[in-house]
């Protein structure tokens, strides 16, 4: 498209200093994510010298912290075990400590993902529809509609956290998944709204028309010509409505304890032995960032529609 | 007549339209405004949610009235008010120099801005739990760093009740200035060359042309960013939380974290319920009224 340079054209050298410049600073802005996933394979002794060390003598340490609930145990009693039959057990033994059985950290991410899926599928079916119509029909109120649904989003999580604690222990969802899913879908469902009525606003109209033309029901039109042009839109939504309900905090700490509480409440809690056992806290943290960090990097195309609601589209 | 020939084709739109719209309008009616009401009724009681049996008292306005004569929530409006204006500014100021210098589209642009980008994608909670552990006085890393460049000796980001609230905006910095970065450089990407050869041709200067062409042309989209990120801090909980949980003392207690510890610690439900309406209308005037404001910018 554009043969001749224009004159606003940056000059090398000024692009390379920009360059210099980004480049420190994605650098600096890495080192804390860095130094986390690095700390995951410390050992404990390693996580906590001054001044820090960069280079260390790796250790699984962290990861089997993370998995595992443990005891310490007198010399002797170790003595009068059978030598330890996996890698994890004689790493623990060498601590002089027994493994006493698995820790909690794989129901809590396990909850994040049934809860994070369970509500993801939710907005994302009940977002299209809605969606559609939004895009498609003649809605009364459409703009006041439009807006009601996006308002939700400024509620303070806190602020109607309190009535909807009482009502979950009246309707019994308190601490578990349904409730959960049937919240993160309610927080989800104004951006998925505003997200997919963008991406079908986008379909042309006269496709769907000239199905029905040629004998196709409304519904057979949505399903048969809309949805599968807009898979790449709903696949796009689906991640930031994953991502979102993976990352969230407020409604989890408060709403659950035990049988349904996900990971971010959770993590923080990991404690070792005389204080905060580093490694496995960072070892937990890089197995549940991991995720999003890929889904980043799939998304990185509509990033910019998804965090702004569709408002900026580039 | 008119039925007969709908009913071949399946249901109207009419009714397929609100088919499809009413389980999301319900649904959020439910579980958000509903919610909402309940705390607005909740508001002019006295009411405890974990004492069930005693009786709930209606007492009017009192509640509001006891709130916003405390000193100790004004302060925590303050501190709110601190954390806001410093987080917002740098990351606008910072945001935009970033897209100003990635719209120059050298090599590995690309991949510089999704990097730059995770940050922001990662769950606050677990962001604030891994910057307590950077934070360390005696082990963390940025205490090292810091050290590294001027012997300040032993401090303590957050323990310091001086250093407690930079560094929660330092760790807001840190993880959402790609925000309002990709925002302004969405912005910086929709202005038509011409403009600027058209400029060039009538012999402006590089500043002039920034102050005319670019900044309003970005200006609109850092208002956009404003208002996301506004709402965002104002409603600032998990970060913080896992951070600093508010300490030391109360040095860094936002008004939200000050709320959940009325009604889930004091368990004063009638009195925070009065604290969250206040919130919630203070951010929804806010909003509208900014909204507004940003219209009229952009329709200039």
């Amino acid at each position: 498209m554009d043969t001749s340079r224009s004159p606003m054209e940056p000059s090398g050298f000024s692009k390379k200093i920009a360059a210099f410049i980004i480049i420190v600073y994605t650098v600096v802005t890495l080192i804390p994510i860095t130094w986390i996933v690095l700390t995951g394979f410390k050992s404990v002794d390693s996580a906590v010298s001054y001044p820090p060390e960069v280079i260390f003598e790796p250790s699984l340490e962290g990861y089997v912290n993370l998995f595992t609930a443990r005891t310490r145990q007198s010399e002797e009693y170790l003595d009068s075990l059978p030598p330890p039959e996996t890698w994890y057990e004689e790493l623990v033994r060498s601590k002089d400590m027994v493994i006493t059985g698995p820790s909690k950290f794989f129901s809590r991410y396990l909850n994040s993902m049934i809860i994070g899926f369970g509500a993801t599928f939710l907005s994302i079916f009940l977002g299209t529809l809605a969606a559609y119509a939004f895009s498609r029909f003649k809605v009364p109120l459409k703009d006041d509609l439009m807006f009601f649904i996006l308002s939700t989003r400024m509620f303070p999580p806190i602020a109607v956290a309190v009535p909807i604690f009482i009502m979950y222990r009246k309707l019994g969802l308190g601490d578990t998944h349904i409730g959960m899913i049937i919240l993160y879908t309610v927080v989800n469902l104004s951006l998925a709204v505003w997200l997919l009525k963008g991406f079908m606003d986008e379909i042309p109209k006269e496709y769907e028309e000239a199905a029905m033309i040629d004998g196709y029901t409304r519904f057979q039109a949505f399903f048969k010509i809309v949805l599968p042009q807009a898979t790449t839109g709903i696949a796009a939504t689906a991640i930031f409505c994953m991502i979102f309900s993976w990352n969230e905090y407020a409604f989890a700490v408060l709403l659950t304890q035990f049988n349904a509480q996900t990971a971010p409440p959770f993590i923080p809690t990991i404690i070792g032995e005389g204080g905060i056992d580093w490694p496995a806290i960072a070892a937990g943290t890089t197995l549940f960032l991991l995720p999003v960090m890929i889904f980043t990097v799939v998304l990185r195309k509509h990033l910019l529609r998804g965090i702004t609601f569709g408002a900026v589209r580039k | 007549m008119k039925k007969l020939v709908i009913k071949s084709k399946g249901l109207s739109d009419k009714a397929i339209g609100w088919l499809f719209i009413a389980p999301t309008i319900i649904l959020l009616l439910l579980i958000n405004v509903y919610p909402l009401i309940y705390a607005i009724r909740m508001s002019f009681t006295n009411f405890y949610a974990n004492k069930l049996t005693q009786v709930v008292k209606n007492v009017g306005l009192k509640n509001y009235y006891k709130i916003l004569g405390k000193e100790a929530i004004w302060e925590k409006m303050q501190i709110t008010a601190h954390f806001m204006f410093w987080t917002l500014s740098l990351q606008i100021i910072i945001g935009l120099s970033l897209a100003l210098l990635l719209n120059k589209k050298f090599k590995g642009n690309e991949l510089l801005t999704t990097t730059i980008v995770l940050p922001m994608m990662l769950s606050p909670a677990v962001v604030g739990v891994f910057w307590g552990y950077l934070y360390n006085p005696q082990v963390g890393l940025f205490t090292y760093i810091v050290n590294f460049f001027y012997d300040f000796g032993s401090f303590d980001m957050l323990g310091s009740g001086t250093l407690a609230p930079w560094a929660i905006v330092i760790v807001d910095t840190w993880m959402w200035t790609p925000f309002t970065m990709l925002i302004c450089l969405a912005g910086l990407r929709s202005i038509p060359g011409y403009l600027y050869e058209a400029a060039e041709v009538d012999r402006a200067s590089k500043w002039q042309q920034f102050v005319y062409i670019t900044l309003p042309s970005v200006l609109p989209f850092l208002l956009l960013a404003l208002l996301f990120r506004g709402i965002e801090n104002f409603k600032m909980f998990d970060m913080v939380m896992e951070l600093t949980g508010g300490g030391p003392g109360s040095m860094t207690e936002l008004t939200s974290m000050n709320l959940k510890r009325e009604a889930f610690e004091k368990w004063k439900t009638g009195y925070s319920s009065a604290y969250a309406v206040i919130l919630f209308v203070t951010i929804f005037g806010f909003g509208n009224v900014y909204v507004k404001v940003m219209n009229k910018i952009k329709d200039r």
